[in-house]
């Protein structure tokens, strides 16, 4: 009789932690909703709309892609939800419905899903599809003129814009309590510097985010940008500017870490973080763009397989 | 079931199990109406047995393979009433034998014959189907000779106390073994590998036959012989050679105990001493006999096992499942373990998401996220040319804490089973050339 009964037959280990990749993705939604929330209470029901959309968007094109390759649906994975969430933090809160669900297609089937999915994608998704939407229409994350119909009670310019065209004069009367206060312009989850950092710490105590990668961006932020004002003061702008504005802080917890494109390995890791730091000033103090984020980060996301390479002598290894 | 840390950052991890009390209760399995053999079955070889089906053996009788020789040992008197192929793993074959065991109590006597002179050829011929297996034929290779024997006092997976168990108890049995296997093999270095815990038994182990007594650590998988041999010893084991190749030959203390019961008594022991790990995690270790089904040991100890729960032979990392309740207890079955279906956690097939928890702990520091991306597309060569596929020690860490729930352990386990195959295909190839 007994021999009838049917058990579960699999193969070893018979014991697993419990973690999950939908565990991941809604822990970081949950750790980067103080900034969301700040934007919206900031722009109000614009900034809530693009948030929705793209949220919205990236989950439908995630399930349309998967059922028309025919794999199976992943959007219960919650990854298609956090990248467009993350998407959202970066733009601007007046940001034209079509500008995000184009903007979601890229990050979501061209940043991700041809690449065979989550896990493939040699970019962090959101960063790519900023990328081409920021080269193809530029005029839309202009800050300045992207929030020009909003009026607050404190200093309504780009610091960062500022910086770049009126010299390291404009800016000294940001002040960093101010920025990080989200007392700033910016991307609509991307100003509040406090609430990044809150959720940031969350997520890396509780080991979402490698804490490896993100100290090591922001000291590579910090130590360029410290060398530059030491070289020239007058032409370039210290520390504090440099780690609260822009998207300097969105980037260390929550586009610089993100797993596919950000290296496993202790050296690595901090080589990439170092890279994306000094990448970041420099394009910001040299190159063409007002803020070098977006850019830095497709750079190291570049070089994370070659740097995955170095790594520790497995046992028994021989030569 | 284990759960991942609330704090991420804390490093994961295991202890191995230490067998608590200094006098363990062993309960006992009385003989069950048949018993189950399994002898490893080759190329080739049939499933033609010495004595034949329908014949009678006697307790301690061999049951031998035709062929290259492979035998079990028959631990209860009875009739051998069936012989039938049985797959295992990764495409091993045996030949299962069912004894229906009677009243007849009748012992062989052929080993007792033999008593006072014994040698490497009869450790070959009669001690392979001991409690705890040892790899008799690995001791005895001229081509690749031994210059230390560790005895394995820990258990290679959580959970798993029989070699504790045996430390502490038949203390008398493995100094007996111990100095047989040294006269017999002529190999003088002898290192006893043990949990600190059973440090204090120490002195009452091979105090005068001069073996050498070293800890080994608590952390999971510190036990593996691979780290043993490397942390004990000094001696790392190359990628994807042997322990034999190193000149180290690794032994249960079970089975020297066993050896050395077989010494002193005459009669190879038939008996094995299994933990039953039960579905709220208590255990009962259990004295039975080899060839016992898995079902007699259940009603014995008032198991009851459902549709759809797990039943494991070995420990929780490195086990594996069966699908019978009439898979027989072996001579290197040391734990089962029953788990509740509601408390299997599923596998994926989702891909690997590059988050870098199987790397930060694999105790070899092999590149898992890369390997098993190898695994997964088949390219077995490049998996272990470029990623350290024979560095794995298979412990099975790595798909505890994978968070895409892939079956890692187990692609590697096939990359390096294929890699085999090919192997072996080229070397017929190879002589049917010439």
């Amino acid at each position: 009789m007994s021999n009838q009964r049917k058990f579960t037959v699999s193969h070893a280990p018979f014991w697993h932690n419990g973690s999950k990749i939908s565990e991941r993705s809604y822990h970081t939604i949950f750790a980067a909703l103080p900034a969301v929330l700040f934007g919206v209470f900031q722009y109000g029901a614009p900034a809530l709309a693009v948030v929705a959309l793209s949220m919205g968007s990236a989950i439908f094109w995630e399930l349309a892609f998967t059922r028309l390759a025919r794999r199976p649906d992943t959007i219960g994975d919650g990854n298609a939800a956090l990248i467009g969430l993350i998407f959202a933090m970066l733009l601007p809160a007046a940001t034209p419905w079509w500008v995000v669900i184009t903007g979601t297609f890229f990050a979501v089937i061209i940043g991700k899903q041809i690449y065979g999915g989550i896990g493939g994608n040699p970019f962090n998704p959101a960063v790519l599809a900023m990328a081409i939407l920021m080269i193809s229409w530029k005029r839309y994350f202009d800050f300045d003129t992207a929030l020009v119909a909003y009026d607050f009670n404190f200093d309504m310019r780009y610091p960062l814009a500022a910086l770049k065209f009126f010299g390291v004069s404009s800016v000294w009367s940001f002040n960093a309590a101010d920025l990080l206060m989200g007392k700033q312009i910016g991307g609509i989850g991307s100003t509040f510097g406090l609430g990044l950092i809150l959720g940031g710490i969350y997520l890396m105590i509780r080991g979402f985010i490698r804490w490896e990668i993100v100290i090591s961006f922001i000291v590579g932020v910090l130590l360029t940008s410290l060398i530059f004002q030491q070289a020239a003061p007058d032409t370039y702008a210290g520390p504090a500017i440099h780690l609260f504005s822009g998207y300097t802080l969105i980037a260390a917890f929550f586009l610089v870490p993100e797993d596919s494109s950000s290296p496993v390995n202790f050296v690595p890791m901090i080589i990439y973080g170092l890279a994306g730091g000094l990448m970041t000033v420099l394009i910001r103090n040299q190159g063409a763009y007002v803020d070098g984020v977006i850019f830095a980060v497709l750079i190291i996301n570049l070089i994370n397989p070659l740097l995955d390479k170095i790594r520790p002598k497995a046992l028994g290894r021989v030569g | 079931m284990i759960k991942k840390p609330f704090f991420g950052l804390k490093k994961q991890g295991f202890e191995y199990e230490a067998l608590k009390g200094d006098k363990v209760e062993l309960q006992k399995i009385s003989t069950p109406e048949s018993l189950t053999f399994l002898i490893e079955r080759k190329n080739g070889d049939g499933l033609d047995i010495f004595p034949k089906q329908g014949e009678s053996v006697k307790a301690g009788e061999k049951i031998v393979l035709g062929g290259e020789g492979a035998y079990a040992v028959s631990s209860a008197a009875g009739l051998i009433s069936k012989v039938s192929p049985f797959p295992g793993d990764f495409g091993q074959r045996y030949a299962a034998v069912t004894v229906k065991t009677g009243d007849e109590q009748a012992e062989d006597e052929t080993f007792a014959s033999l008593s006072g002179d014994l040698n490497m050829r009869n450790v070959i011929d009669y001690f392979a189907y001991l409690p705890g297996k040892p790899d008799v034929k690995a001791l005895a290779d001229s081509e690749r000779p031994i210059s230390t024997i560790v005895v394995l006092g820990t258990d290679a997976d959580l959970l798993m106390t029989t070699n504790q168990y045996v430390v502490q108890h038949e203390t008398d049995a493995l100094n007996t073994g111990v100095s047989f296997l040294k006269q017999v093999s002529g190999v003088a270095h002898v290192v006893i590998a043990l949990p600190q815990y059973l440090m204090k038994k120490a002195g009452a182990i091979g105090g005068a036959s001069g073996v050498e007594i070293r800890v080994v650590d608590t952390a999971y998988p510190s036990a593996s012989p691979y780290f043993i041999a490397k942390n004990v010893l000094g001696r790392e084991t190359p990628a994807g050679q042997s322990f034999e190749d190193i000149g180290v030959f690794f032994i249960k203390a079970e089975a020297v105990a066993a050896i050395g019961k077989a010494v002193i008594s005459g009669r190879p022991p038939v008996k094995k001493i299994v933990g039953l790990v039960k579905k709220d995690n208590s255990r009962v270790m259990v004295e039975t006999l080899i060839g016992t089904p898995l079902e007699d040991i259940f009603q014995a100890c008032g198991v009851t096992v459902n549709d759809r729960d797990r039943i494991i032979i070995g420990g929780p990392l490195t086990g594996s499942a069966v699908f019978d309740l009439r898979q027989p207890v072996l001579p290197d079955t040391d734990s089962i373990m029953i788990q509740d279906a509601g408390d299997i956690s599923p596998v994926s097939d989702y891909p690997c998401i590059n988050c870098g928890e199987c790397v930060r702990i694999c105790p070899t520091k092999t590149p898992v996220n890369m390997l098993v991306r190898f695994c997964e597309a088949g390219q077995y060569e490049d998996a272990a040319d470029l990623y350290d596929l024979y560095s794995c020690i298979e412990c099975g860490l790595c798909s505890f804490v994978c968070v895409s729930r892939m079956p890692v352990f187990q692609y590697i386990r096939l990359a390096k089973y294929e890699l085999e195959k090919i192997k072996e295909a080229e070397l017929s190839a190879e002589e049917s050339d010439e």
